[in-house]
């Protein structure tokens, strides 16, 4: 069977996306690789029960489950398209009780006439000395404990890194029992107020995380970090130092713990949109990410994106996007999907850089917002259910590109999505990272730790001519491992002195050949005839 | 000014460099990426004799053959570039096709001294222990080997630099040849985005781009690319395929002028514990996209190879683009219409086995002696009506 929409993410944007579409009675299916709904943020709830937003993503969960088929413990390890256009999801699952499953792996392809890419981020890592140690986690794999409770009382936690979402992290350990023996953010730290966007909405957030880490006496640092790990067998202890502005170090100290959860920013997973063909662009923090334009279409026919493929902003922004993108999907069905490339986005074209959807809202008596609720606040707030604010009647039609202004999303959206789309940048900008890190590496530090690559075999790779990332990899094998550099990749960018390229990673997720040898079956229409076999290669023709 | 340009820091462009300095040569590498940025660093390293019918081909393969291994032996044994001679064994499916494979090995010995021998079904597992029950034999053959081709290209450098060129092999990346000098008609250098470079020659090494670089000096050549995909499994924790080990169905594709997909498993391990299973070869100029339906297929025709490849994770795949010509044989030699241009590209699936041959006897060339094999089925001009 084909559906309208296969959305691939069921974190705030997929499943806002999907709802959205359902609602307005699409086929939809959905898939995870996770075994429940909810994304990095809403799955590993950090504060349990006093997560904002936790309580009404449960709610569109259980409702897409009425609606859609939602397809978990699904990985999609590929995205392509089929000679007749059909977009294909090629995933694996170990799902035993699902038909025709046994020991091994099964290969399921979910296809669609569209295609919602809503794959999240993840934790941007640093290599430091001794991060290869059993008990130095990422922030997000930190996060991931709290999970079963137990597993992270009594231990002594050390948290590391740059960027706000260290904190509720924090808070979330310490809340479960850990001890948490300090914060140590690498760069400013709490400057949210410095930036006058952060401070109107999140800054509450803040000081509630703030205020969380008081009450468990966490110490919060900022231009320090830890730079080192030591231990036998697993972490015993760290080096935390006091940097200065390009994150060099001035001074250190040891302090003893046996957990280290650090994270550097987040890298968004866009592989399977590259693997289709989507243009990306950089982000403020140089991540590569999908161009979309204001109905959050990528440059590939059927094609859309939302959260944080399109740019890390916060879980409010994602469930944003998944919106819009599922509005603009039902405004776009029954038409067939365009074949012409959507115009891709230039950050300097306006907003989102599209002309067939609203533009900037001009101040008083702006049409687009006629189809929003009136009266609605355009602050950032909380966002509503999906389906909830729209009457069917608001929604119109999209306009042939090229016709301005005919609104697919009611204005109030695409502004919030502005707000909140601007506050994750001033994220981004408060919270760079500095190139002092590289100072903490020694020759023998492991850059990647599934290849085993250390420092000093990248530098050599460069003085046999690799001059950039992708050289660096050939000579040296950083990323050639089980993740794919999504580990490393970040970090030997930088060491190779470019931006992060957008990801080539034609198989997404590792898959068994034998589940891979399956995948070719329902579309081996496409290939040529083989030759017959035959060993003489002096063939008569 | 050096004695030699070489454009492309591709195997091919390596191994002309590091014979060139051998040679006693002043040579600057140029190339518009880092080194083995090219086809180079999405191919495999098999340096096969196996494959190739008796002729010209296999008469370069098997002198490149020998130069690999005195290059691994000069330089510390591996080379610097993981050089194993670990032998390919091909396999027949049905006993008709045992028995063409056994004919044609006979005559690869016949003509070009490659060695063989005859693997019944029987014995077939003492070669390859995981290999499938239902084959009918196979031909092992000793002198097939590997390198490490990115490896290869950056160690050829390397040793050409630091072993002879007395400081003479000079390397240039991140500059693109955008045309050439000229003066009367002969060719003095090159034009990059970094400024010009002048010199005695120039060799185009530019592999799949060959075509182009030779435009930029007026000179038709038909290089053209055929894909070809690679999945590679996560690395094993016992090794468990030994040699490369292919199906007869290969030889014929390599050969094939169909521009439709063709598969055939070629399956080996690698030295860092993770097995690679190609190829196929298609015509679709260079598109990038996936397509699920040719990883599909290479991951069938390994697994019917090696049963127990079932379970093993293909962790990643790559694609490139092997540079071809209608003939299917490399261009090899100083180009007639341009004076002071010489060619070595269009190796398609087999440039990293006929490098060090290609360098050495482009270098042999270009110092003016007299070259060990007779280059006339690689001439240049051979496309063109004034050849025929
Ligand atoms: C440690 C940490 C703390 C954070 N704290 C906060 C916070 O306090 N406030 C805040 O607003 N944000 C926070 N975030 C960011 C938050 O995770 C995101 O804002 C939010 O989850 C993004 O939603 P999304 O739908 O775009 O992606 P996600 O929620 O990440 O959802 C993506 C989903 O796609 C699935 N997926 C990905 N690839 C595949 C595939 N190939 N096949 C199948 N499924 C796939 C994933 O399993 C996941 O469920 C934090 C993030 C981290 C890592
Ligand atoms: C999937 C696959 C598997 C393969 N397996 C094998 C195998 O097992 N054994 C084997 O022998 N061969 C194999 N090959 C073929 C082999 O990879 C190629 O024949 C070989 O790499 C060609 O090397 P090259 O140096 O000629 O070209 P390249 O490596 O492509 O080098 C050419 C260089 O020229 C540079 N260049 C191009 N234009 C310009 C310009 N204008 N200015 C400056 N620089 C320029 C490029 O940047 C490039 O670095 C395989 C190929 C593929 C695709």
């Amino acid at each position: 069977m084909t559906y309208d929409l296969v959305v691939i993410g069921g974190g705030p944007a997929g499943v806002a996306g999907a709802l959205t579409a359902a609602r307005a009675g699409l086929r939809v299916a959905l898939v995870d690789s996770g075994a429940r709904l909810g994304g990095q943020y809403f799955r590993h709830s950090a504060v349990p029960g006093a997560e904002p937003g936790l309580g009404r993503f449960l709610r569109q969960g259980r409702a897409l489950g009425e609606r859609a088929d939602v397809l978990l413990r699904h990985q999609a390890w590929s995205a392509a398209r089929e000679p007749d256009g059909t977009l294909v999801v090629h995933c694996v699952t170990r799902s035993s009780s699902a038909p025709g499953g046994g020991a091994g792996e099964r290969t399921v392809a979910v296809r669609a006439r569209r295609l919602l890419i809503a794959t999240g981020a993840y934790d941007r890592p640093l290599p430091f000395p001794g991060w290869d140690l059993p008990g130095v986690l990422t922030a997000g794999g930190a996060q991931a404990l709290l999970k079963g409770s137990g597993v992270v009382a009594g231990r002594r936690i050390v948290v590391s890194g740059t960027g706000p979402f260290l904190l509720p992290v924090a808070c979330g350990l310490a809340g479960a029992g850990a001890r948490v023996l300090g914060v140590f953010e690498a760069g400013v730290g709490l400057g949210l107020v410095r930036q006058p966007l952060l401070a109107l909405d999140k800054a509450g957030e803040a000081v509630r995380y703030a205020v969380g880490l008081a009450r468990h006496r966490v110490p919060y640092r900022t231009r320090q970090a830890v730079v080192a790990a030591h231990g036998e067998r697993e972490v015993e202890a760290v080096t935390v130092a006091r940097l200065d502005k390009a994150w060099n170090v001035l001074a250190t100290r040891v302090v003893e713990c046996d957990t280290v959860a650090a994270g550097y920013g987040f890298v968004p997973q866009i592989e399977l949109g590259t693997q289709l063909g989507c243009e990306t662009r950089h982000d403020v923090d140089g991540s590569p990410v999908l161009s979309v334009d204001a109905a959050q279409r990528t440059t590939v026919p059927g094609v859309w994106a939302a959260g944080e493929p399109t740019g890390v902003g916060g879980w409010r922004l994602s469930e944003l996007e998944g919106r819009i993108a599922g509005l603009a999907i039902v405004a776009g069905h029954g038409t067939a999907p365009r074949t012409a490339p959507a115009p891709s986005t230039d950050a300097a074209a306006g907003p989102r850089g599209d002309l067939t959807t609203a533009r900037a809202p001009a101040p008083g008596g702006d049409p687009a917002a006629a189809a929003g609720r009136p009266g609605e606040q355009e602050m950032p707030g909380e966002p509503e259910v999906p389906g909830e604010l729209e009457m069917p009647g608001e929604l119109e039609m999209p306009g042939e590109p090229g016709e301005p202004g005919v609104p697919v999303v009611p204005g109030v959206l695409v502004r919030r999505r502005a707000r909140w789309r601007a506050f994750g940048e001033a994220l981004q900008r408060a919270y760079p990272v500095e190139p002092g890190w590289q100072g903490w590496l020694r020759d023998d530090t492991l850059v990647c730790r599934c290849e085993e690559v250390p420092l000093a075999r990248v530098r050599e790779a460069q003085d046999l001519g690799a001059t950039d990332a992708r050289s660096v990899k050939l000579l040296a094998r950083p990323g050639m491992g089980w993740c794919q550099g999504r580990i490393c990749g970040y970090a030997v960018s930088c060491l190779a002195g470019e931006p992060p390229r957008p990801p080539r990673r034609p198989i997404a997720q590792p898959v068994t050949l034998g589940a891979l040898s399956e995948s070719g079956e329902a579309s081996d229409r496409a290939p040529a005839d083989d030759p017959p076999p035959h060993p003489n290669p002096r063939r008569s023709s | 000014m050096s004695d030699v340009i070489v454009v492309g820091a591709g195997v091919v462009g390596a191994a002309c460099a590091y014979y060139a300095a051998r040679a006693g040569l002043d040579v600057t590498v140029i190339d518009r990426g880092p080194v083995a940025g090219g086809t180079t660093g999405s191919g495999e390293g098999n340096v096969l004799v196996s494959d190739k019918e008796p002729g010209p081909e296999l008469e370069l393969a098997v002198l490149s053959n020998r130069l690999w291994r005195s290059l691994a032996e000069r330089h510390g044994g591996n080379g610097g570039f993981e050089f194993e001679a670990k032998g390919g064994l091909v396999v027949a499916e049905t006993p008709e096709v045992q028995e063409r494979l056994a004919d044609l090995a006979a005559e690869q010995a016949a003509k070009h001294d490659v060695e063989h021998t005859l693997v019944p079904a029987g014995s077939l597992r003492d070669y390859e222990p995981h290999l499938a029950g239902d084959l009918a034999g196979g031909v092992h053959y000793p002198q097939d080997a590997q390198v490490q081709p990115m490896l290869a290209a950056a160690a050829l450098l390397g040793h050409g630099a630091r072993s002879y060129g007395r400081g003479t092999l000079r390397l240039r990346l991140g500059a693109a040849v955008t045309g050439f000098t000229r003066s009367s008609g002969r060719v003095t250098g090159v034009r990059t985005t970094q400024g010009d470079v002048r010199g005695g020659a120039v060799i185009n090494a530019a592999g799949t781009w060959g075509g182009e670089v030779a435009a930029l000096a007026g000179a038709d050549l038909p290089i053209l690319p055929r894909r070809g995909f690679i999945l590679v499994t996560e690395p094993l924790p016992e090794p468990l395929i030994r040699h490369k080990v292919y199906t007869a169905a290969y030889v014929t594709n390599v050969a094939s002028d169909s521009a439709g997909l063709e598969t055939s498993a070629v399956v080996e391990g690698t030295p860092a514990g993770t097995v690679l299973i190609g190829a196929s070869r298609e015509r679709v100029g260079f598109d990038r996209t996936t397509s699920v339906p040719v990883l599909a297929r290479l991951a069938g025709q390994a697994v019917a190879l090696f049963p127990a490849l079932r379970e093993v994770r293909a962790i990643r795949s790559y694609c490139g683009f092997r540079p071809y010509c209608p003939d299917h044989l490399p261009v090899i030699g100083a180009d007639p219409r341009v004076p002071g241009l010489y060619h070595a590209c269009g190796h398609e699936g087999a440039g990293i086995g006929l490098a060090p041959a290609t360098g050495h006897l482009l270098a042999q060339l270009v110092a003016g002696q007299e070259p060990d094999l007779d280059l006339s089925p690689f001439r240049p001009g051979r496309f063109s009506e004034e050849d025929q």
